[in-house]
C-alpha cells in the first residue's frame, strides 16, 4: 500500500471508509451525501463503492427532475392508448430494493422529491395511488446525494440529509489524494460484515451514552444522527471482523457521523475547567488528539500543509494488538471509563470537523447548513402550479397536466377517419369507443405569479451612528411585517469596516430574519460600494433562480472605503455610485432609504445611480415604508 | 399493514401525544398543528396513530369508507341498500406527500377510462381516502397556499366540491387534520393558524437520559419491528381501550358553567379572536376529561390543554417568535390559579 506518499490523505480515508460503511447496509445507514464537484474524485469515490457492493445489490440513478410515474410508477398513458388496456409503468424505486439510488444534483432537488424519498425510507414501503394505479410494496434503499452546491447555503435538502448517515465532503481534495485506501477492503468483507451486524446484540449502552453525549456537546440537535452514528459503529465493528462494538468503532463513528454535522464547537458542560476546547482555533489544526491518532485512523491530516504531519503507521482496519484486551474490559460500567470513551470521542469527532466549519464558527456567524438547506428547491418553479391559463399541444409529464376534455375534443374530429384506417388496416375497434393518439395530447398552462425576494442591504458602519442602526433596524423590521403578509422571501446583507455579508439568504423564516438582524453589531467604516455589489450579486443569484430581486438599501451615503477596502472617501463615493450604476444596468428594483439625520446629497445620488426609489428615514413611519416598498417592487 | 412504530413507546412529547389523542377523541376539534425541529417524532406519531385506532364500520365496496349507521352522511352511491353490506376497515391516515397536485387531493377525472372508453367517470383523490379519517401534511408550511385553503376549507365544511373538467362530484369528506411543520422553513399565514383546533410546538429533549432513551427504542425497533411491536401491544392496547372509552363518555361529560367562565376569562385576557379559541379550549378540555376517566371538566383540565388551544391564536407581531407560550402560560397562571 502505497498510501505514504499520498497528501492529504485522512479526509480520503474516512471517505473510503464511509463507502464501505455503507455499502455494508445501505437502507441502515440511510445514505450518504457526497458533497464534491463532478470530477475524477468524485468518480474514484462512486467506482469504489461499486466496487465493494454486493455484486446483486441494486444501484440505480435517477434524472435530478424525475418525473413522478418514472419515480413511483405509474400508468403508461402512451402504451395504454397504443393497447386500449390500463398499462402500468414500474418505477424506478420499486426497482431499487435493498439498494442503492444515486441522486444526482442533490443541492438542487425540488423539496416535493426529497419528501417522497424521505416517505419511503421512513415508512419502508412504496405506496402509490395515481391515475388508477395503486401499488404498495416494501421497498428499503439508501442514497447517494450527490451534492455540487457551490457555496454554504446550496446543499442537499435537510429531509434527505437527516436521514443519510455518511456525509463525505470530496471538496477541494486532490485527485493524487485518492490513491490510497482503494483496496483497504473487498466486496467479501462488506458481505460478510453485513452478516454479522445482522448478528449482533444490541447491548451496546456505553457505546449509545458516548455518541448520544458527544451529539449533544457538537450541537446536533436531530435525534437521528446519534442513531445512525451507533448503527455506523456496530459496521464498524463488524467490517474489523468482531462482534461486540469497542471504543475505536464508536470514535470513527463520531467522525463520520457526528462530525459533520457539528454546529458548534465541543463544549464539554460538566468539567468547566478543561478550556482547552473553548477557544476554537479558527482554521488551524484542531485540537490535538494524540489518544486517538494511536488507535482510529489518522484525522488530523486537515494540517495546512501538503505534507501530513506523519504518514499513518497502519491501515486502519487492523486492530492495534492492544486492541484484543480492548474489546473485553474488565469492569463496563467504570464511570472514569465511560468518560474516558466519550472524551475520545469527542476528541475524534473534533478532529475531523470539516475546515469551513471551523472557519465559519471562528469568524463567529452560524455554521453553514443549520438552516433548512435545500434552498433551490422553494423556488423552483414548475408548470403545475398557479392558476390555469389555458391549454396547448404536449405531453403530459410531471411539468404538465394532460387536459382531458381538451384531448378529447382535440381526438374528436378524427376518430371516422381512424376507425376507417383501423378497419383498413385489419384491425378490430375492440373495446375501444374513442382512439386517442399521442398527438391528441393537450396540457393545461399555468401561470405563476413569481416570487419576489426582498434583499435588505444595511449600512451598519460607525457613520450611520448607532441610534440610526437602531431606527434602521426598526425600519426593517416594519417592511419584514409586510413581507410576511405577502409571502415574500428575505434576505439581509450588511456592511461594515471593510466588507459585506450575507447575514441570511433568502428565506421566508422572519424568525430567523429578526434574529440575525438583532445580531447585527454596529461601527466601522462604510464600504458602501461592497454592499451593493453584495446585493446585486444576490439579485442576480435570485433572478436565476426565477423569482423577482427588490433590492432595499437603507444608508446614509457616506461612503468612505473603496472597493478594494482602502479608506478614502472620494475614491468610496465613485465606487458606491460605480456599484449603484450596475444595479440600475442590471435592471433590479431598488429603494433606498436614507438613514442621515440630516439631508445630504450623498444618498439621493446613489439612489439615483442605482434609478432607486428615495425615502428618508426621519419622514418614514410604517405606512410610508410599507407603500413605497410596494411601489418599487416590481408586479 | 406496514408495521408502524408503536404510540405508548414514543418517548417524551407528551404534549404532542396528548393532543393528538385529544383530536382522536373528538373530531370536531379541527386538527393538530405540530411546530418543531426535525427528528422530534412528528411523522413517527402520526403514522402510529394509525395503528392504534380501532377498527371502524365502513359500508362494503365505497370508495370514501362512508359509515353505515349514519345516513345523513351518506354519500351518492351510498343511500340505496347498499349500506346494509358492511366491513370493517382499519381508520385511515392519509400522508399527503408534498408536492401533490390539486388533482391529486381533491380527486379528478379517471384518465384511463376517458381516453380509452370515452366515459367521465370520477377517480377519487387523498380528501376521498381521508374521510373519517386523518390527513396528515408534514412540511405543511412548504405546501402551496391554495392547496392550503383547499384543505382547510373542506376540513372545515366536511365535503368536497370538485368542479372540474367537466365533473361535478360532491362526496363527504370530514377528516382531522394534523400538518407538521419546522418553522425554520418558513411560517404558516396567521389565517391558516387559527383554523388548526390545536398546536403543539416540539423540541429535541436536551436531557441525556431521555436522548439515550429515544435512541435505544428507536435502534430496537428498527433491528427487529416485530418483537418490539410485540413488546408494546399491551401499553398500545391500554391506550386504544382508552380512546375507545374516552369517545364513548364524551357526550356525558358535563361542563359547569364555573369551568364555562373561566374559559372566557382566559380567552378575553389573551384577547383572542372570535369564539373559536373558546370553544376549541372547551371542547378539547371536555375531550381531555373524557380521556381522564372524568365526567366533569373542572380548571385543571383546562389549565392542560389550554396553552396547545390557545396558543397560535393570539393577535401578536408575526416577528414575535417566542412569545405567545410564554403569554399564555402567564394568562393560565393568573386565572386558573387553584
Amino acid at each position: 500500500m502505497s498510501a505514504a506518499e499520498a497528501p492529504d490523505l485522512a479526509p480520503w480515508l474516512r471517505a473510503a471508509m464511509a463507502a464501505a460503511v455503507f455499502a455494508c447496509d445501505p437502507p441502515g445507514t440511510g445514505g450518504v451525501v457526497l458533497r464534491a464537484r463532478a470530477g475524477p474524485v468524485r468518480e474514484r469515490w462512486l467506482a469504489l463503492l461499486t466496487g465493494l457492493l454486493p455484486t446483486d445489490c441494486p444501484l440505480r440513478r435517477i434524472p435530478p427532475r424525475i418525473a413522478d410515474d418514472r419515480l413511483l410508477g405509474g400508468l403508461d398513458l402512451a402504451a395504454t392508448l397504443r393497447s386500449g388496456r390500463p398499462v402500468v409503468e414500474r418505477g424506478v424505486l420499486a426497482d431499487v430494493d435493498s439498494g442503492v439510488l444515486l441522486v444526482p444534483m442533490a443541492e438542487r432537488i425540488e423539496r416535493g422529491l426529497a419528501a417522497r424519498l424521505a416517505a419511503t425510507m421512513d415508512t419502508g414501503r412504496l405506496v402509490v395511488q395515481r391515475e388508477g394505479v395503486q401499488i404498495d410494496t416494501p421497498v428499503r434503499f439508501g442514497i447517494v446525494a450527490l451534492d455540487e452546491g457551490d457555496d454554504a447555503d446550496e446543499r442537499a435538502p435537510a429531509a434527505l440529509a437527516d436521514r443519510a448517515a455518511l456525509w463525505v465532503d470530496l471538496d477541494g481534495l486532490r485527485h493524487d489524494a485518492t490513491d490510497a485506501a482503494a483496496a483497504l477492503w473487498t466486496r467479501d468483507d462488506v458481505v460478510a460484515a453485513a452478516r454479522r451486524v445482522a448478528g449482533m446484540r444490541d447491548d451496546d449502552t456505553r457505546a449509545l451514552e458516548a455518541l448520544c453525549t458527544a451529539a449533544a456537546a457538537l450541537g446536533i440537535a436531530s435525534l437521528r444522527a446519534p442513531l445512525l452514528a451507533l448503527r455506523v459503529a456496530r459496521i464498524a465493528a463488524a467490517l474489523d471482523g468482531r462482534e461486540q462494538v469497542a471504543d475505536d468503532d464508536v470514535t470513527l463513528a463520531a467522525q463520520l457521523v457526528l462530525a459533520p454535522r457539528a454546529t458548534r464547537m465541543p463544549v464539554t458542560e460538566p468539567p468547566p475547567d478543561e478550556s482547552a476546547d473553548d477557544e476554537p482555533p479558527p482554521d488551524d489544526t484542531p485540537p490535538d488528539d494524540d489518544t486517538a491518532a494511536d488507535d482510529t485512523p489518522p484525522e488530523s491530516a486537515e494540517a495546512p500543509g501538503d505534507t501530513p504531519p506523519e504518514p499513518p503507521p497502519e491501515p486502519p482496519p487492523e486492530p492495534p494488538p492492544e486492541d484484543a484486551d480492548d474489546t473485553t474490559p474488565p469492569d463496563l460500567d467504570d464511570p472514569a471509563l465511560q468518560r474516558e470513551l466519550e472524551e475520545r470521542v469527542l476528541e475524534a469527532a473534533a478532529a475531523a470537523l470539516p475546515p469551513a466549519l471551523l472557519a465559519a464558527l471562528g469568524a463567529g456567524r452560524p455554521p453553514p447548513g443549520a438552516g433548512g438547506g435545500g434552498r433551490a428547491g422553494g423556488t423552483q418553479q414548475g408548470g403545475r402550479r398557479g392558476r390555469p391559463a389555458g391549454t396547448r399541444r404536449g405531453t403530459p409529464d410531471r411539468n404538465a397536466r394532460l387536459n382531458v376534455v381538451e384531448t378529447l375534443r382535440a381526438a374528436a374530429p378524427w376518430q371516422p377517419l381512424r376507425r376507417r384506417q383501423r378497419a383498413a388496416a385489419g384491425e378490430s375497434a375492440g373495446e375501444r369507443r374513442v382512439e386517442v393518439r399521442v398527438e391528441d395530447f393537450r396540457v393545461t398552462r399555468y401561470r405563476q405569479p413569481a416570487e419576489t425576494v426582498t434583499i435588505f442591504v444595511v449600512d451598519a458602519s460607525g457613520s450611520s451612528a448607532l441610534n440610526r442602526l437602531a431606527e434602521a433596524k426598526g425600519a426593517i423590521e416594519l417592511l419584514l411585517a409586510d413581507c410576511y403578509v405577502r409571502r415574500d422571501q428575505v434576505a439581509l446583507v450588511a456592511f461594515r469596516g471593510t466588507d459585506a455579508e450575507l447575514l441570511l439568504p433568502p428565506t421566508r423564516s422572519l424568525v430567523r430574519a429578526k434574529r440575525s438582524l438583532a445580531g447585527l453589531p454596529g461601527g466601522g467604516g462604510t464600504p458602501l460600494a461592497a454592499g451593493i455589489d453584495a446585493a446585486a450579486k444576490l439579485a442576480d443569484d435570485v433572478r436565476r433562480r426565477g423569482a423577482t430581486p427588490l433590492v432595499v438599501v437603507l444608508t446614509d451615503g457616506q461612503a468612505n472605503i473603496a472597493r478594494d477596502g482602502r479608506p478614502g472617501r472620494r475614491q468610496a463615493g465613485e465606487d458606491a455610485l460605480d456599484a449603484a450604476r450596475r444595479v440600475a444596468i442590471a435592471g433590479h428594483a431598488a429603494l433606498l432609504i436614507d438613514t442621515s439625520p440630516r439631508r445630504r446629497g450623498e444618498a439621493r445620488a446613489v439612489a439615483d445611480a442605482m434609478r432607486a426609489r428615495f425615502l428618508q428615514l426621519p419622514r418614514a413611519d410604517a405606512g410610508t415604508l410599507s407603500r413605497a416598498v410596494q411601489a418599487a417592487a416590481p408586479v | 399493514m406496514a408495521a408502524t412504530f408503536p404510540f405508548s413507546a414514543i418517548v417524551a412529547q407528551d404534549e404532542m401525544k396528548r393532543a393528538i389523542l385529544i383530536c382522536a377523541t373528538d373530531a370536531s376539534i379541527g386538527g393538530v398543528l405540530v411546530f418543531g425541529d426535525r427528528g422530534t417524532g412528528k411523522s413517527t406519531a402520526v403514522r402510529a396513530l394509525a395503528a392504534l385506532l380501532p377498527k371502524m364500520a365502513a359500508v362494503r365496496d365505497c370508495p370514501y369508507n362512508c359509515e353505515p349507521a349514519r345516513a345523513a352522511g351518506l354519500c351518492a352511491a351510498c343511500t340505496g341498500d347498499r349500506a346494509s353490506r358492511t366491513r370493517q376497515v382499519p381508520v385511515p391516515v392519509v400522508d399527503l406527500p408534498l408536492g401533490a397536485t390539486e388533482d391529486r387531493v381533491v380527486g379528478a377525472l379517471d384518465l384511463e377510462r376517458a381516453l380509452t372508453q370515452g366515459e367521465k367517470a370520477f377517480e377519487p383523490g387523498l380528501l376521498a381516502r381521508a374521510h373519517r379519517g386523518f390527513l396528515y401534511i408534514d412540511e405543511v408550511n412548504l405546501l402551496e397556499d391554495h392547496l392550503v385553503d383547499l384543505l382547510l376549507d373542506v376540513a372545515a365544511s366536511g365535503e368536497n366540491v370538485v368542479e372540474r373538467e367537466g365533473l361535478s362530484v360532491r362526496h363527504p369528506a370530514r377528516f382531522v387534520l394534523i400538518g407538521s411543520g419546522n418553522p425554520e422553513e418558513g411560517e404558516l399565514r396567521p389565517q391558516l393558524l387559527d383554523r388548526f383546533g390545536l398546536s403543539v410546538e416540539v423540541t429535541t429533549p436536551s436531557d441525556l437520559p431521555t436522548r439515550m432513551e429515544v435512541i435505544r427504542r428507536r435502534d430496537a425497533y428498527e433491528r427487529d419491528p416485530e418483537a418490539f411491536i410485540a413488546r408494546w401491544k399491551s401499553r398500545d392496547g391500554r391506550l386504544r381501550r382508552q380512546l375507545v372509552a374516552a369517545r364513548a363518555r364524551l357526550a356525558d361529560v358535563e361542563v359547569p358553567d364555573a369551568t364555562l367562565e373561566l374559559a372566557a376569562r382566559l380567552c378575553m385576557a389573551l384577547g383572542t379572536d372570535g369564539l373559536r379559541g373558546e370553544l376549541t379550549l372547551i371542547r378539547a378540555a371536555r375531550a381531555w376529561a373524557a380521556l381522564e376517566g372524568d365526567t366533569r371538566v373542572d380548571a385543571a383540565h383546562l389549565r392542560t390543554v389550554a396553552p396547545s388551544a390557545l396558543r397560535h391564536r393570539l393577535r401578536r407581531d408575526p416577528l414575535d417568535d417566542a412569545g405567545s407560550s410564554v403569554r399564555v402560560e402567564r394568562a393560565v397562571a393568573e386565572i386558573l390559579a387553584a
